[in-house]
């Protein structure tokens, strides 16, 4: 019976100091096969120091249509920010 | 939906476009937008994959190390663009299988250049520098599309082909400065390159029926015939530069619109070969199916031996 290769969502960290990025999706049958193959694909001119890959299929993303409830509660907190705050001109170091 | 909520949402959508917003996988998208890019993204890929068979008929061939290990990483380029690419087609719903199979049997096209034989050496040159430099100049084009996955592809793929028109040009370089015979190599190169290579930036503007819906939503940012004239004005003084004649009597500087005016396209030329008329559509695909399907029972091997290891660990879990 035919299976396909599942998919694979790839992160690459550039250099150490930064965090692991998104870099792409590919198919391998498991994970050393999905490793092996997102460093011929994605980092053939040393863009990566060390790479994660995970089965698309474990990752939860949040929905776009539910953006309204999930994200617009944090427009109007202005007083999250430092702006937010009136100081004399005078103070330095704040 | 009602036809009212698609409608509003369609309002939504084409606004999103005009302020350049980037639309990405999970957004809702009209149906022909998610069509026509799955037909774009997918034949671009199928474009870089087979791609890969004129340039790999030579890599056994390179007349030195040098040349070989340059020929080698830009096939292998090539191979990791097409992935790249059907990566992104992915996101919007077809299958990697569904695509071969759309390629296999004719339905999805690929640049029609790619069924043009490689001939001699000076080919590798000609390819490198024409018909790389035709596609950085269509992918250039494409980096600020408007689907977020088309376009961060897009961005690495013009990062990394930019030495494939350099290791082109290279070539014919170096042929140029050698014997009569290798002059006279490329020159037959550009000869049989050139106009396929005028052709690959697609129909005239008027003749062309997608352009005015790709405009709209960034899938192309300018039009075939303002590419293509791009493409000549910078190429011609790279030819003159080795001298190199450009097979085309017609072509002169026009000093008014800073551009070279160029002879007629042999367009049924164009229209046989999307076709399948061309003088490689039969072996290109052959050789495409037959890498499938000679894969076939490798690609399933290698899924039975994961199963198997994926239950021998369970149990030494348990």
């Amino acid at each position: 019976m035919k299976k396909n290769w599942p998919l694979w969502e790839v992160f690459v960290r550039s250099k150490n100091g930064l965090e692991h990025r998104h870099f792409g999706s590919l198919h391998a049958v498991d994970a050393e096969m999905a490793l092996e193959n997102a460093r011929d694909v994605y980092t053939r001119r040393n863009e990566g120091v060390s790479i994660w890959v995970v089965e698309s299929k474990h990752i939860t993303a949040s929905n776009p249509e539910h953006n309204g409830e999930l994200f617009e509660p944090a427009q109007d907190k202005v007083y999250r920010h430092p702006t937010f705050y009136n100081l004399p001109d005078e103070i330095k170091h704040m | 939906m009602s036809e009212e909520q698609i409608k509003n949402l369609e309002e939504q959508f084409e606004a999103r476009i005009v302020r350049d917003d980037k639309i990405e996988p999970k957004d809702w998208m009209p149906e022909k937008y998610r069509q026509t890019h799955i037909r774009q993204i997918s034949q671009h890929a199928h474009s870089e994959i087979v791609g890969m068979l004129p340039e790999g008929n030579w890599i056994t061939r390179a007349p030195s190390l040098r040349r070989k290990v340059a020929l080698l990483a830009k096939v292998q380029d090539e191979g990791g663009h097409g992935l790249y690419l059907y990566s992104a087609a992915e996101t919007l719903g077809i299958s990697r299988d569904e695509m071969f199979e759309q390629l296999h049997s004719g339905k999805a096209k690929y640049s029609s250049i790619f069924n043009y034989p490689a001939l001699t050496w000076a080919d590798m040159g000609a390819i490198g520098w024409l018909v790389d430099g035709a596609a950085i100049i269509n992918q250039v084009a494409l980096c600020g599309t408007s689907y977020g996955p088309y376009a961060r592809a897009m961005v690495r793929i013009c990062k990394e082909e930019s030495f494939h028109q350099r290791q082109g040009y290279e070539i014919m370089l170096k042929l140029s400065e050698g014997a009569q015979e290798q002059k006279d190599m490329a020159q037959d190169a550009l000869n049989r390159f050139w106009w396929p290579s005028l052709m690959m930036f697609g129909p005239k503007d008027d003749e062309s029926p997608h352009t005015a819906q790709s405009m709209k939503w960034k899938l192309k940012r300018k039009t075939n015939d303002d590419l293509r004239q791009q493409f000549i004005d910078q190429t011609v003084p790279q030819a003159e530069l080795i001298g190199l004649t450009i097979p085309d009597p017609d072509l002169k500087w026009n000093e008014e619109k800073k551009g070279y005016d160029f002879g007629p396209i042999d367009w049924d030329e164009f229209w046989q070969v999307v076709k399948g008329h061309g003088p490689c559509n039969k072996e290109r695909m052959k050789a495409r199916v037959n890498a499938w399907e000679e894969g076939t029972w490798v690609r399933d091997a290698a899924m039975s031996y994961a199963e198997k290891q994926q239950k021998r660990k369970e149990k030494q879990a348990v």
